[in-house]
């Protein structure tokens, strides 16, 4: 990030006078029709919350259930639900946790918390604009966001097949989810991915526009904080990848409800063709999930080492690389599909090349840090805490690209710890990171650090219990998706059920932080993080008014 | 906001058309994928015998080939379906003829398909069909009992292929499905 010298008029507090000419709009109007993109941030924020929660405990009872051999819980739990207690119900229930929980995640928590939240928030601040390019637009895509995501609770109560709910994990994959998965659970749960799609679509048709054309005058491309880049590239990324899975899903439905065969052998169709669809879309969708955390993460480390970020132009580009090369390695998530020898050397080289422009990231926080006037407040604690995980994640992510290793170890333990570390710890770190470095923005008022610290710290040690014995579980041979497991897997699976423990009471200091901070905290100052923090949501007041850069910035 | 509108459009114009056309080619994809597999025997599909498009007849190599010939009939499909004889063993670029055999053990006249491919999959591109009930529908009358050839050869091209020049045998296999309206006639 170039150091941003801003001639700006004069904002705070005479903005906020300012506001009270406009009519504010009431309770209604502000949250339920809102065309402001911090006011749709928040909302979005909030719902991430929400939906990670409902995601969380999903993920504590399936850890509950594998804290020790054997089905304890499953028929029981079926049965509160409304189906039937019986085995087949259970195991049935079991599926739809481990659907649920992924689709949670991955598109009512992660993207609506990185690209809906914080972009909304940060994007037009960051680049000098007064809101997003299309407000109503922006309205629209929350709000089936939340249509999405009550189709997809929904269809947990609905007949899916052998029990309530859809069974087919994230992937969908035919032929479970089209002959095998009879009732309307399944369809649910695909008109959900269309609505969440539609809803990303629109968000990124949006911020394209609105970084390609609303940037202040001055606020060049190559001036952009690389939050703006990594938003960017998102962007592309979701106007690329998402039509596809839109595309392979209305085919799913076309299959499942109107007698064609597209995935069917039976008609011509080939159920290897969903797969291929789906992860040309799922792997940019893994990068969708992680490039705006990388862009939280490059403002972090850049404020609080109070330097630049080393190698500005490098770190954008290796954003785009990222981007381009992940349409291209698509099938690294299916090599056990038969797929012939030199087709797998080049999935696997082409996916060992993604190390190249992840790596010069890594180097160049690293790098950024070096001779930095380094202060390690909770945001910046986080964010190493990302650096840390990520590279563990990505380092395991390397063992796998192997085609040769990937026989062994498809589908099992092995790769969940890998997509949690990179994703659950990953991303989710730099969500957290975001959040503390800019609570006293979006709020006004500071968090607690001691609270922010010790949530760091137990959420930190917690992951790490959960997740790491997960790779020896996965060595060993514990295959993904099964709520029972043989007497070996015992111990590993009990730590890692008591890890799950650590990190919810690390959750929990989360929110009594963030409610203690909303009533109690300290006013925070216009820029509270002192001489590093060089972006333009700085220069406003905290919280920003409701309206912003009436009169443009000029970046010089 | 208002002099600014019309390059916005244009941006939004443009990526809601590239979003379209990732749409398009996210359906586009089920006829270049078949292609795809016909073209280069991906998922060991196996190739077409085109009398006008060949060169030359195959040459007839002392090497030989074990094939084996797989048989099944989707649930749905009351028919039984086997072949006449489970395995042959054939010089590579010979001719062979197998025989399958289909009975319709129901009380109604029943269309069948046959889909197919071939193990190893890298054997499918060499794996060439002159002949074969499974390009057309196949209708039995109840009771019915019916002998239908496969005539086929294996392309010599195979062993100059480093991934596929070690294979010994290659799987035949075939499952009968339903048409339109199978379901109804079971």
């Amino acid at each position: 990030m170039t150091d941003i010298a801003v001639t700006a008029p004069a904002h705070g507090h005479a903005d906020h006078a300012h506001d009270h000419d406009h009519d504010t709009p009431g309770f209604f109007v502000r949250w339920f029709m809102s065309t402001n993109h911090k006011d749709i941030g928040t909302l979005y924020l909030i719902f991430a919350i929400v939906a990670g929660i409902v995601g969380g405990v999903l993920s504590g009872m399936m850890r509950l259930e594998l804290a020790e051999p054997g089905v304890q819980y499953l028929g029981g739990w079926a049965e509160m639900l409304g189906g039937a207690g019986d085995e087949v119900a259970g195991k049935h229930f079991w599926n739809v946790m481990i659907t649920a929980h992924g689709l949670i995640m991955v598109f009512f928590m992660v993207m609506p918390a990185m690209i809906g939240g914080f972009g909304n928030w940060f994007v037009p601040l960051m680049i000098g604009a007064p809101d997003m390019a299309f407000p109503r637009m922006n309205n629209i895509s929350f709000w089936l966001t939340f249509v999405a995501f009550i189709m997809l609770v929904g269809s947990m109560f609905v007949p899916g097949g052998s029990g309530l709910g859809a069974g087919t994990g994230w992937t969908v994959y035919a032929p479970l989810s089209t002959s095998g998965s009879a009732g309307p659970a399944v369809d649910m749960a695909i008109f959900s991915l269309h609505l969440a799609g539609a809803a990303s679509i629109l968000g990124a048709i949006n911020f394209i526009t609105t970084i390609f054309n609303m940037r202040a005058p001055g606020m060049t491309l190559h001036k952009m904080p690389l939050f703006v880049w990594s938003v960017l590239v998102t962007a592309f990324l979701l106007l690329l990848a998402l039509p596809v899975l839109a595309a392979a899903i209305t085919m799913l439905l076309t299959d499942r409800n109107f007698g064609t065969t597209f995935y069917d052998a039976a008609g011509g169709g080939d159920p290897v063709l969903y797969q291929h669809l789906f992860w040309f879309f799922g792997h940019p969708e893994v990068y969708i999930m992680i490039l705006p955390g990388f862009g939280i993460v490059s403002q972090i480390i850049s404020t609080f080492s109070r330097k630049p970020v080393f190698g500005y132009l490098g770190m954008a580009y290796a954003m785009v690389a990222i981007g381009v090369v992940g349409f291209i390695v698509w099938a690294h998530h299916m090599f056990t599909v038969g797929m012939s020898v030199n087709l797998k050397m080049y999935f696997t080289a082409a996916t060992m090349v993604i190390a190249v422009p992840t790596g010069i990231k890594i180097f160049s926080w690293i790098a950024t840090m070096w001779g930095g006037s380094m202060s390690f407040k909770t945001p910046m604690v986080w964010s190493l805490g990302f650096i840390f995980m990520f590279t563990v994640g990505g380092v395991t992510g390397v063992v796998l690209a192997n085609g040769g290793v990937d026989t062994a170890l498809h589908d099992t333990y092995y790769v969940v710890a890998h997509f949690h570390y990179v994703l659950s710890l990953g991303a989710v770190f730099s969500l957290f990171a975001g959040f503390y470095y800019w609570f006293p923005k979006m709020s006004g008022r500071m968090y607690n650090e001691f609270l922010g610290q010790l949530h760091f710290w137990i959420f930190f040690i917690g992951v790490n219990v959960l997740f790491f014995p997960q790779h020896f579980l996965g060595q060993q041979g514990m295959p993904r998706r099964y709520p029972d497991y043989p007497d070996a897997y015992a111990f590993w699976h009990l730590i890692s059920s008591y890890g799950y423990v650590i990190m919810g009471v690390g959750v929990l200091i989360f929110f009594a932080n963030i409610l203690w901070s909303l009533v109690a905290g300290k006013k925070a100052a216009d820029n509270p993080w002192g001489e590093g923090a060089t972006t333009l949501e700085w220069t406003l007041s905290s919280p920003p008014p409701f309206h912003q850069f009436n009169e443009l910035p000029r970046i010089a | 906001m208002i002099q600014s509108l019309s390059p916005k459009a244009k941006t939004a114009g443009l990526a809601g058309i590239l979003a379209l056309a990732m749409t398009g080619l996210g359906f586009a994809a089920v006829p270049l994928y078949d292609l795809f597999c016909r073209v280069t025997g991906f998922g060991g599909t196996t190739q077409r015998y085109d009398a006008a498009a060949a060169a030359a007849e195959p040459e007839i190599l002392s090497q030989t080939m074990s094939v084996r010939f797989d048989a099944n009939v989707s649930p749905e499909l009351p028919w039984r379906f086997y072949p006449e004889h489970p395995r042959d063993t054939v010089s590579i670029g010979a001719r062979d003829m197998a025989i399958f055999i289909a009975e319709n053990n129901s009380a109604a006249p029943v269309v069948g398909t046959a889909s197919f491919n071939v193990t190893p999959t890298q054997a499918g591109k060499y794996f060439t069909k002159i002949q074969c009930f499974c390009f057309t529908e196949q209708r039995l009358e109840p009771g019915q009992q019916m002998r239908m050839p496969v005539l086929f050869f294996v392309d010599p091209a195979i062993l100059d292929d480093p991934d596929a020049r070690d294979v010994q045998e290659i799987t035949l296999s075939y499952t009968f499905h339903p048409v339109d309206g199978g379901k109804k006639a079971s």
